[in-house]
């Protein structure tokens, strides 16, 4: 029911949405719970474990029933809480873990049968047959306690991340927040203000407080506007900041369109801010904790904070008749805001007996509890006992108040406790747990309004002190409110089920029972009852329940000691801390060039690292890649072929050093290669494995340019920037990545020189450029560089343009070798290519492989150090029993092999003790007209000849295959030369 | 005789404007990587200073003007970002040419800032990083060089080969930060 004249949401301005289906009216500024309970709905969810009917309890983020989900299809959103989602045109909101509807649930058969679903009820009953707890058991459970369900489907709904830096964060905009805000504004420092609410203000909206002779949300909007005005402060509403992190950074999540009905195009649902503060100020309030007595669950019971903040924040009366229960002053102002505003109060029942009540407008029952309440799809009355009375009065609504808990969630995100304060029977931060974080206000354990005000003045400064910025004092406006007294009742004696953890459904009698079973620590109880793991992770129930055990337990409330509390404050979504890596999004793509021109063939592109590579080049009438594939071979070992090689690592290495940084880092040497050559290198870890391998030329005395595999261009980089800074920063070299600067393409085939004199301004012949030469060439007037190398094993080049040619360059290559009988060739013809030569990569050099066991044992240098050298001599890595690499052939030319592959001897068990080495290459060559493969094998070089088995357990594939040469094309290496 | 065509990083992708932020393709000249050897950093500057009227840039910082640039570019390196390299300078430098490596943007218009804020993890607000600055960080998954060029201007590089996913990563902050106004 709406109360005229209440409120800060504008009523001319009527949103219509739905609630399963069924159309409802509210205003601009409402959000789902205000408009429901102004409607008189009063069931908006079904517990988690016993399907009870739930209302709306809180006002806010730590709302435990009401949860909704809102939104259709992928963008689906469930577990939202009913008390944080505006309302907007057109809104849908869903009702969850009911069936077939909140009015009719079949599970609140669990209620029925409550008394053997207690605490460790699954542990003790589920136990036996073994198996059935994963396949059945488990997944029946889960389905009859749960909360939504995400749509599954890809959500094209844009989120985003953002960073924002600051001298002072100030979190809460209540009259702490405000206050500090304002005194650090004022001061020129710069100044984020981060609300979780959608109004700033924060209690300010929800009391009658009057601050400086004027309404206190008055005040506070005519504060945030002198603050909007200035340059220096960022106002962040629908901001909750959700976890404190290392050296002043804060994670927050803002809900930045999720109350739009028409968002504009590209606006993100949410953004995840880093915010990155010098200070920060923590004015986060206090969170109301409720009294457990039996059946306190009812739809119509509320926080009294609650439904002080319907009335006055949104001009709603929660129920018609009220009962109002607490055990502190606090909770009387519900009464008289509720008289005021025209309701009905029946009775205001405070526990303490020496309560003073100045009021003739309800009966007050003081050293009185309510001890029970009846209603089952909505309260309609209550018992109060005390001083030898008990009656029942009829209520739809009943106010409680347990008292405060301050928000001390961000000051134990680093491992600091909060402390126990006597006085307001609550937690308090402990001083200095969260680096340059201070706290204000009701956080701090201040209730008072004036308090918060001077509090919030304080910290401001204290904090601006510490970073170099004076604040002035600054006035600190009059605020009426009365002090703060409480004595603390957490469970009101009594036999049935009392509630302490709504959204996980967990009872003082659970809590009981977990420390007569002996689950006495606080993190053994929760882990026991489940009490404070639901998403609201027990915002009103943890310090309630750790009274219960300390009760139980027969210690006291700090000896007792709370759980830990862990970011994030409230749910993020994973889409939100993701935001951008969706798909595509996940890593940076890496075009060559020739990407265009590889497209517009048809290339399949295949991913390597984070560049993308053409597979093959399809033709028309061909049915497979393996007919493109081998088209392509041919055209190498035939023609000429065209490959993209500018995805290999290319280090342009610098300098006096320069030779003896490559004699360290290499097996071999490089110092003694002549200018204008190149060579073949082979790099090695520390530990004497084989790290990378490549090619290197020499283009002047001092300068060469070092080539790597394309998986490990980075890793080198790094390797060579390691070396130098820590191993030898007596070399005076210097080294950058060219990677990008050139398009490099290989040239491959007979036909190869042919090729390139259509284009070379002077033409090449063997005498001048024999094999593994290099060097500067001019092509079509461009500048390039020229490598005669081949790891085809055919005759070839790699030429080298400055990279705005490469496309142009790619296509002119493309269109010379298809005239000579050539083309394109792709990764997979690259790899049969290699393979047919005996030619490694990281399949072979796969991390645990020596230069022994791939036979270049004798390229590792004796005459010099080098990284690795030392390592690779243990006895282990030269022992001629090693797995070593041999080439493999199928004993029948139809026979197939696999990567992957394991090689047995014949006759032997295909078991894990038999296993003689593996396969880590296959192709089928079209040069042989058979599937040949790299692989390593026991004794490996020693057992050329030998017939072995080749098994794939994974595709059940078993194969003979002959142990040979891994060079299959060209041993004498005649092509290379010719 | 056949003719190579060039073709620049950002072809076809740019220029794009969304709400009052605009990214077009920076014209930067010819890129040279500057990498005094060890005790030549002072005599290499005075080189540099002389040729091309610039210092060589201390970390985090640039020296020079549009059009002729150096750039801190990383441990011991600068970019010199416009003229081609006077030859007084060899000898006592490692100099290499990037000319084509580097994928070069201009971010400019009220809000650039918000727009790289959604993608670089670096305080670049005017108080903190001031025109000439300069730093080595990531936009999004991509290494890439930040300088502020005026109050509301970025110059910004990541690898040629990761031009589309920069433009695409810009144009996505950029429609996020048009869309609040």
């Amino acid at each position: 029911m709406r109360v005229e004249g209440k409120g800060l949401i504008d009523r001319s301005r009527s949103v219509r949405f739905q609630f399963d289906s069924i159309g409802y009216t509210g205003f601009e500024g409402d959000t789902v719970a205000s408009a429901l309970l102004a409607a008189g709905q009063r069931v908006i969810a079904r517990s988690f474990k016993y399907h009870r009917p739930r209302g709306v309890m809180t006002a806010g983020s730590e709302e435990p029933n009401g949860l909704v989900t809102t939104g259709r299809g992928a963008g689906t959103e469930p577990n939202v809480r009913a008390t944080v989602q505006e309302i907007f045109d057109g809104l849908e909101v869903r009702s969850q873990n009911a069936w077939p509807s909140l009015t009719y649930d079949i599970m609140e058969l669990n209620d029925l049968v409550s008394p053997f679903l207690g605490a460790g009820f699954y542990y003790k009953t589920f136990m036996w047959p073994r198996g059935f707890w994963e396949r059945l058991y488990e997944p029946v459970i889960r389905r009859a306690a749960g909360l939504g369900g995400l749509s599954g489907a890809h959500n094209e709904d844009r989120y985003e991340k953002a960073w924002a830096f600051c001298d002072l964060l100030v979190i809460g905009s209540g009259p702490a927040g405000l206050m500090a805000a304002l005194t650090a504004a004022r001061a020129g420092a710069d100044v984020i203000l981060a609300e979780e609410d959608s109004l700033m203000g924060g209690r300010l909206n929800a009391e009658t407080h009057v601050l400086d002779g004027m309404a206190g949300s008055d005040w506070a909007a005519a504060v945030v506007s002198e603050l909007a005005a200035m340059d220096n402060v960022r106002l962040m509403t629908r901001t909750t900041v959700t976890g404190a992190y290392d050296q002043g950074t804060y994670g927050a999540l803002e809900r930045v369109s999720t109350h739009l009905s028409a968002p504009v195009s590209g606006m993100p649902r949410e953004t995840f801010w880093r915010i990155v503060a010098r200070r920060t100020v923590l004015a986060a309030g206090a969170l109301e904790r409720p009294v457990a007595f039996e059946n306190n669950d009812r739809p119509g019971i509320m926080n009294a904070g609650a439904v002080r903040a319907y009335l006055n924040r949104w001009g709603v009366l929660a129920g018609q008749r009220f009962v109002v229960f607490g055990n502190n002053d606090d909770a009387h102002r519900t009464a008289h805001d509720l008289v005021a505003a025209g309701a009905e109060v029946a009775g205001l029942v405070d526990s303490r007996e020496d309560a003073s009540v100045t009021s003739s407008d309800f009966p007050v029952y003081t050293g009185a509890v309510v001890t029970g309440s009846s209603g089952r799809m909505g309260l309609t009355s209550v018992t109060v006992s005390g001083a030898g009375m008990t009656r029942t009065i009829e209520a739809d609504c009943l106010a409680v108040s347990g008292g405060w808990n301050p928000s001390v969630h961000l000051t134990c995100h680093m491992n600091g406790r909060p402390a126990w304060r006597e006085d307001i029977a609550a937690f308090v931060p402990s001083p200095g747990a969260v680096p340059g974080l201070f706290t204000a206000g009701a956080c701090h354990g201040d209730f008072e309004t004036t308090g918060c005000l001077q509090g919030g003045a304080r910290a401001a400064r204290e904090a601006l002190k510490e970073i170099g910025i004076s604040a002035k004092p600054g006035d600190i406006p009059s605020a009426t409110d009365a002090a703060f007294a409480i004595r603390p009742l957490w469970a009101v004696p009594g036999e049935g089920r009392a509630w302490l953890d709504f959204q996980n459904d967990v009872t003082v009698k659970d809590v009981r029972q977990a420390a007569a079973e002996n689950f006495r620590s606080v993190e053994h109880m929760k882990r026991y009852t489940t009490q404070g793991m639901a998403p609201d992770q027990g915002k009103n129930s943890n310090i309630g329940a750790l009274a219960v055990l300390a009760d139980a337990t027969g210690r006291g409330i700090p000896e007792t000691g709370t759980t830990t509390y862990r970011p994030p404050f409230v749910p993020v979504s994973i889409a939100a801390m993701g935001a951008g890596a969706q798909g595509k999004g996940f890593a940076p793509e890496r075009f060559t060039t020739s990407h265009s021109a590889s497209t517009g063939m048809g290339a399949p592109m295949i991913e390597a690292g984070l560049w993308y590579r053409p597979s093959y080049f399809p033709r028309s009438g061909e049915q497979t890649w393996r007919e493109a594939c081998d088209r392509e071979v041919g055209f190498v070992r035939s023609a000429v072929g065209v490959c993209d090689v500018s995805t290999l690592g290319k280090i342009d290495i610098q300098g006096p050093g320069a030779a003896a940084l490559l004699d360290f880092v290499y097996a071999n040497t490089f110092s003694t290669l002549r200018e204008g050559r190149v060579r073949y290198g082979l790099m090695l870890r520390e530990d004497g494995h084989v790290m990378d391998d490549g090619t290197t030329a020499r283009l002047g005395p001092e300068h060469y340019v070092m080539t790597t595999t394309t998986a490990a261009a980075g890793n080198v980089m790094q390797h060579l920037e390691f070396v130098h800074q820590v191993l030898r920063p007596d070399l005076n070299v210097r080294m950058t990545s060219v990677t990008e600067q050139w398009a490099q393409f290989a040239v491959a085939g007979p036909k190869s020189r042919e090729l390139l004199n259509e284009l070379l301004d002077a033409p090449l012949d063997n005498d001048t450029w024999p094999f593994m030469s290099c060097g500067p060439v001019s092509l079509c007037g461009v500048a390039g560089r020229l490598f005669r190398i081949s790891f085809s094993g055919e005759h070839a080049y790699e030429i080298a343009v400055p990279a705005r040619y490469g496309d142009s360059l790619f296509r002119t290559l493309v269109d010379g070798a298809e005239r000579s009988g050539g083309g394109a060739y792709g990764m997979e013809a690259l790899n049969v290519l290699r393979i047919e030569k005996g030619h490694i990569t990281h399949s072979e050099i796969h991390g645990r492989t020596t230069a022994f066991d791939i036979g270049f044992a004798r390229m590792v240098s004796a005459k010099k150090d080098c990284i690795g050298q030392t390592m690779a001599a243990r006895e282990g890595l030269v022992d001629p029993g090693r797995q070593r690499l041999v080439g493999l052939r199928p004993v029948s030319r139809t026979g197939e092999m696999t990567a992957g592959a394991h090689l047995f001897n014949s006759g032997t068990p295909t078991t894990r003790v038999h296993d003689q080495g593996y396969v880590t290459s296959v192709a089928f060559s079209p040069t042989l007209g058979h599937m040949i493969g790299l692989g390593f094998i026991a004794r490996g070089p020693e057992r050329v000849g030998e017939t072995v088995r080749l098994v794939d357990g994974l595709r059940n594939i078993e194969t003979d295959v002959e142990i040979c040469d891994p060079v299959f094309v060209d041993p004498e290496g005649g092509r290379l030369r010719g | 005789m056949a003719e190579l065509i060039a073709r620049s990083p950002c072809e076809g992708l740019l220029p794009l404007t969304v709400g009052k932020v605009s990214l077009e393709e920076a014209e930067m000249g010819v890129l040279t990587t500057l990498a005094p050897y060890q005790g030549q950093e002072k005599a290499f500057s005075a080189a540099l200073e002389t040729a091309h009227g610039m210092a060589f840039p201390s970390p985090n910082r640039s020296t020079g003007r549009a059009g002729a640039r150096a750039i801190w570019f990383g441990r011991d390196t600068a970019l010199l970002a416009g003229p081609a390299p006077d030859a007084s300078l060899t000898g006592t430098a490692a100099l290499t040419d990037q000319s084509d490596a580097w994928a070069a943007v201009t971010l400019t218009g009220p809000g650039a800032d918000d727009v790289l804020a959604r993608l670089v993890p670096v305080d670049l607000r005017v108080t903190a990083f001031r025109r000439g600055h300069t730093v080595r960080s990531q936009i999004t998954h991509m290494n890439a060089s930040v300088t502020r060029t005026g109050a509301d201007s970025f110059l910004i590089l990541v690898f040629r080969s990761m031009a589309s996913t920069l433009v695409h990563e810009l144009k996505t902050a950029m429609e996020g930060v048009a869309a609040r106004g």
